[in-house]
């Protein structure tokens, strides 16, 4: 199974039409992928609470918008998930690439990870953990769960579940 | 002249425009001046104004006013890139520039001293960036919405605040309110 086109298949499929993303070396194929797609527009954000304003303007506008971040964005979006997101209640996919777990090879990626779960926890922001390749599976129901109960959602995606990191 | 005053001279201009407004006294002297439903006021959220507004903008084809300021604009300074390389010709920002953070107490800002947005706006690839005094800017904005030409106009003014009241209007009648608006 090609996992950076089922979920741009289950984006697609679901009408999340405005993508906004800032890298990260395990998200490059599933960027590349939504990129190459005309159903999305695609526009990259230099940090991910611009990102999240995007995000606010096209789902006022009319469209479904989602993001795609590393995990060391919660440190940097909390603000922005709370006085924006969640205060005027916008949907948002969340697809996160969850550094600093099992065969991560940079150690300074833990310090970020030991605490995603705990604050998006602390923020109320229903979270999933994709670990092996099926779980995958689950991605077309959490879109339609987002866009049900208009809430920012967390996905997060480990290593395990790209593929390990790299040559490492 | 200060915001508040700038603000009434163009109300009758932005009256029909979807207005995305930012966070504190802006929304506030907005609200109070001329409250509309095409207005999305923010109430938190520091920076977003441009980026929520550009979203926006690029989601729909109605005009689209994002009203920010210079201390915004410094918090958000990634945002002027983004606006560059994503062309929407329906999409105007409005940089108050009053060299100082209006809401918090007139601190000074950066765009007071060295630092000129006009020229950060202009480097970071915006190809229509109009610098513009106060009493000026009512025709420049006007050009600007009838251009139909993404543009970015920095309204250079003095800082200075009125007292007046928070908006209470919750978060999500805002919301709801300004894409009803937004779907007409």
């Amino acid at each position: 199974m090609n996992i950076d086109k089922k979920i741009t298949d289950d984006l697609v499929a679901n009408n999340v039409s405005f993508v906004t993303t800032v890298p990260c070396k395990q998200l490059a194929g599933v960027i590349e992928e939504i990129d190459a797609r005309d159903e999305i527009f695609h526009i990259p954000s230099n940090k991910e609470d611009e990102g999240m304003g995007l995000c606010a303007g096209a789902h006022m506008g009319g469209k479904r918008p989602a993001i795609i971040m590393q995990n060391t964005a919660i440190g940097v979006t909390i603000n922005t998930l709370a006085t924006l997101i969640q205060y005027y209640r916008m949907p948002l996919p969340m697809l996160i690439s969850y550094r600093g777990e099992l065969r991560e090879p940079v150690a300074c990626q833990v310090e970020m990870a030991v605490h995603t779960k705990a604050l998006l926890d602390e923020m109320k922001i229903p979270t999933y953990h994709f670990h092996h390749q099926s779980d995958v599976e689950e991605f077309d129901a959490i879109l339609k769960y987002t866009f049900m109960c208009n809430k920012p959602v967390a996905i997060l995606t480990d290593a395990n579940f790209w593929g390990g990191y790299g040559d490492q | 002249m200060i915001r508040s005053e700038i603000l009434k001279e163009i109300a009758p201009i932005i009256r029909d425009q979807l207005v995305v407004c930012n966070i504190g006294l802006p929304s506030q002297e907005l609200h109070m001046i001329d409250d509309q439903p095409t207005n999305f006021y923010m109430l938190g959220t520091m920076g977003l104004s441009s980026s929520i507004g550009l979203g926006l903008a690029l989601s729909q084809d109605k005009t689209v006013i994002s009203i920010d300021g210079d201390g915004s604009v410094l918090t958000n300074l990634g945002t002027l890139p983004t606006i560059a390389n994503n062309v929407a010709d329906n999409y105007i920002l409005l940089i108050i520039d009053n060299g100082s953070y209006g809401s918090t107490g007139d601190q000074p800002t950066y765009a007071g001293m060295k630092t000129s947005l006009t020229a950060v706006a202009k480097a970071c690839g915006c190809e229509n960036v109009i610098e513009v005094q106060d009493k000026d800017l009512g025709p420049v904005l006007q050009g600007a919405i009838d251009s139909k030409k993404m543009t970015v106009i920095v309204c250079k003014c003095d800082s200075g605040n009125i007292k007046l009241p928070v908006i209470t209007m919750d978060p999500v009648v805002i919301k709801h309110r300004f894409m009803t608006a937004v779907a007409s």
